[in-house]
């Protein structure tokens, strides 16, 4: 236990100077707490301009929307820290659906079946684990490939049919809100992970030995950090979740198919971008990541309430994540302007 | 702290497996879970029809297709707008960019938060949108699903753009029309088990055994699988195996195009019939040099139509949707809900060069 915490400082040392935290108007500028304000300002406008979009249906259902995306934003948050990526999470969660379904169809007890399409996800991430960490490979191009092949196994397990009737208790769990709440269940499922998984991120070694390893993994391999295996544990995590979240979007559609969640990847990797998160690894927090969930499904239920095209639609959450890419950079510039570097500031590795 | 020991991993492992198989016996499976459904679906009272009720001013209908910017489709919830006109309804499409059966989803609501008279949706998915237009009519929305059904609970109505025994027996009528019923004919199917075309092609054959269709010969059915190239390939087969065939039926879009595809290139240009059922944009150039005369499909425009009209009769308390009751949608005239809440558009619609260039889908 302690060798981690002690391996973990130096690692902090390195994260720190890339940018935040420096005087008050660094902080004050930082994306994740401007993504925070903008959530704020939209939810605002919003209450205020059009009816319906303040009102607890509607808002259960937004977050109920959210709910898959949001549960693999965990996951994935802590994957970008530890500057690795998983692109085949939207697949897993279709081949997870097309699992439960054929199952289900077979006629086998929805208990038995959701342990084990769970297993099979963190299967699914052991192997992208694998291939990343023993084979050296960049887990972009990895799962670029496990993309493709869970989907295409998705499909040999359930074809193009689809499956429906579940049983109604388990469907209401994945719709229904938690009595006397406006929030669905699988949204208070993801507080209490968001809470652990902001815990772990931010509090512990753990945690720490992300962010060294996204900032410099051979310096964390230095410093005495398991970088391989929390690489293969993250992906293992992150396929049960992806999984799990597949159990959810099944339920709670209730449709099994293969096509489910295609694309869904993107809307998580959107996400994790615009709540800060830097794609390099090294740098984010999970609060901003929240945020920025919230933010993108929020902006897209005020829009449609307003008509607003699909297009129009794109092109705003497009423009939204460009901006989020730009400004830290822009931010950490104009400071560095503002507040003379230290003489000994090291000079950038990249860009 | 985070390294498992793989004495860990393996119990893990081992009580996971245990528990599987705990709860294998004894959990809720697919014959607990119909033995426990309550049959209460059809509980739900319906208010009583009032057939004199005028239609509402100012309804506010939605029609949620299967994807926007679908060439299709906008011919269909055009049409479905310029008749809520008609009746003074503000009408309006919405949609997502993707045909997928979760997409759709978020749009039933927001146009449950937009409170909407009546929303019309072609259903990707007839079980993914059910809940929610559920919900919908539980908020008093009514539910007309066209094109595509939802689940038969999940909706007040559906309109029917093909009823299979009309199109099959059309087809073959059409054909005779332009053969005068005499000679080999053969069939170029879609795959050997598309449920549409099989049923379809059952009534045709149903057809041929009438007395007037006596010196017409079905010589065989060739499957193209809805694959262009294949298509391509068994009409060039079907016509060297039979040189005296007089006629072909091809009642799917794929197969249609293709084989029409072959014969304006080939020497039997003039000398066979083609029909079918086909797309307008497919088929316009070999309409135009003579290959084929005349084909059909439902014209969207009046399936748009009807739906529109539909919905404001449900919404205006005309209808209920339940089986008998009538209603008149505009310049189409008088319609019956048949079984199951559905309304059937009509006799396939016939297109031919003089009317060709007014669709463009």
């Amino acid at each position: 236990m302690a060798p981690d915490v002690t391996a973990a400082k130096p690692a902090e040392g390195v994260s720190v100077p890339a940018g935040t935290g420096r005087g008050s108007l660094g902080r004050f500028l930082r994306w994740d707490v401007l993504v925070g304000m903008l959530l704020v300002l939209v939810f605002a406008g919003g209450s205020a301009g059009s009816p319906g979009f303040a009102s607890i249906d509607n808002l259960s259902f937004a977050l109920g929307d959210l709910g898959e995306i949001a549960l693999i934003a965990l996951a994935m948050t802590m994957l970008v820290v530890a500057a690795e990526v998983d692109l085949s999470v939207a697949s897993v969660l279709g081949l997870s659906s097309a699992l439960v379904g054929s199952l289900w169809d077979a006629g086998w007890a929805i208990e038995s079946i959701i342990p084990l399409v769970i297993v099979v996800g963190a299967g699914c991430g052991l192997v992208n684990g694998l291939l990343v960490t023993r084979l050296g490979l960049p887990s972009l191009a990895v799962t670029i490939g496990t993309l493709a092949l869970y989907r295409g196994l998705a499909y040999v397990v359930l074809g193009d049919r689809a499956i429906a009737e579940f049983p109604q208790q388990y469907v209401d769990l994945a719709v229904n809100d938690v009595p006397g709440t406006p929030v669905p269940y699988p949204v208070m499922l993801f507080i209490l992970l968001a809470a652990v998984t902001g815990v772990v991120l931010h509090a512990t070694g753990f945690g720490r030995s992300l962010f060294a390893i996204g900032a410099q993994e051979e310096a964390a391999q230095f410093a005495g950090i398991r970088v391989k295996r929390i690489k293969l544990t993250l992906f293992v995590l992150s396929g049960a979740i992806a999984a799990f979240a597949g159990v959810v979007y099944t339920l709670r559609y209730g449709s099994a198919r293969a096509d489910n969640g295609v694309g869904l990847e993107l809307a998580v990797i959107a996400a994790v971008l615009l709540g800060g998160v830097d794609f390099d690894g090294g740098r984010g927090t999970l609060g901003g990541v929240i945020a920025g969930v919230l933010l993108i499904g929020l902006l897209r239920n005020l829009l449609m309430l307003n008509d607003v095209s699909t297009e129009i639609q794109s092109i705003v959450t497009g423009l939204l994540l460009i901006i989020s890419v730009i400004t830290p950079r822009l931010v950490a510039a104009v400071g560095r302007r503002r507040i003379p570097a230290p003489a000994s500031s090291p000079p950038p590795p990249e860009s | 702290m985070f390294i498992f020991p793989r004495r860990l991993a393996s119990t893990a492992a081992l009580v996971g497996l245990v528990s599987l198989g705990l709860t294998a016996c004894g959990g809720t499976t697919k014959d607990s879970a119909q033995q426990g459904a309550d049959p209460k679906a059809s509980a739900a009272a319906p208010a009583s029809a009032d057939p004199n009720a005028p239609i509402k001013e100012g309804l506010k209908i939605a029609f949620l297709p299967k994807q926007i910017n679908n060439p299709y489709e906008t011919i269909v919830d055009k049409a479905g707008i310029e008749a809520a006109k008609e009746y003074k309804g503000e009408a309006k499409e919405v949609g997502p960019s993707d045909a997928s059966a979760s997409s759709q989803v978020s749009y039933i609501n927001t146009l449950i938060q937009q409170r909407q008279d009546a929303i019309l949706i072609a259903a990707n998915d007839a079980n993914a949108v059910c809940g929610p237009l559920k919900q919908a009519m539980s908020k008093g929305i009514k539910i007309v699903a066209y094109d595509s059904d939802a689940a038969k609970d999940c909706r007040n109505l559906f309109i029917n753009q093909a009823d299979s025994e009309e199109i099959g027996r059309s087809q073959v009528k059409m054909l005779a029309d332009m053969i005068d019923s005499k000679g080999e004919i053969a069939i170029l199917s879609a795959t050997a088990n598309a449920t549409n075309q099989n049923a379809w092609i059952d009534f045709m054959k149903d057809e041929l055994t009438k007395p007037e269709y006596k010196d017409m010969k079905l010589v065989k059915v060739a499957y193209g699988d809805d694959d262009d190239q294949k298509s391509f390939q068994e009409t060039q087969g079907l016509l060297q195996a039979y040189p005296d065939l007089k006629g072909i039926i091809s009642p799917t879009t794929v197969g249609i195009s293709a084989a029409a595809r072959y014969i304006s290139g080939s020497k039997y240009k003039g000398k066979i019939t083609l029909t079918g059922l086909g797309t307008p944009n497919q088929m316009r150039e070999f309409v135009k040099d003579g290959t084929v005369q005349q084909f059909a499909l439902w014209n969207p425009k009046d399936l748009g139509y009807l739906a529109s009209y539909s919905a404001a009769a449900l919404a205006s308390g005309q209808i209920t949707g339940a089986e008998g009751e009538k209603f008149t949608a505009g310049k189409l005239g008088e319609y019956t809900i048949g079984k199951d809440g559905e309304v059937i558009l009509g006799a396939p619609f016939v297109f031919k060069a003089d009317n060709i260039d007014e669709f463009d889908f």
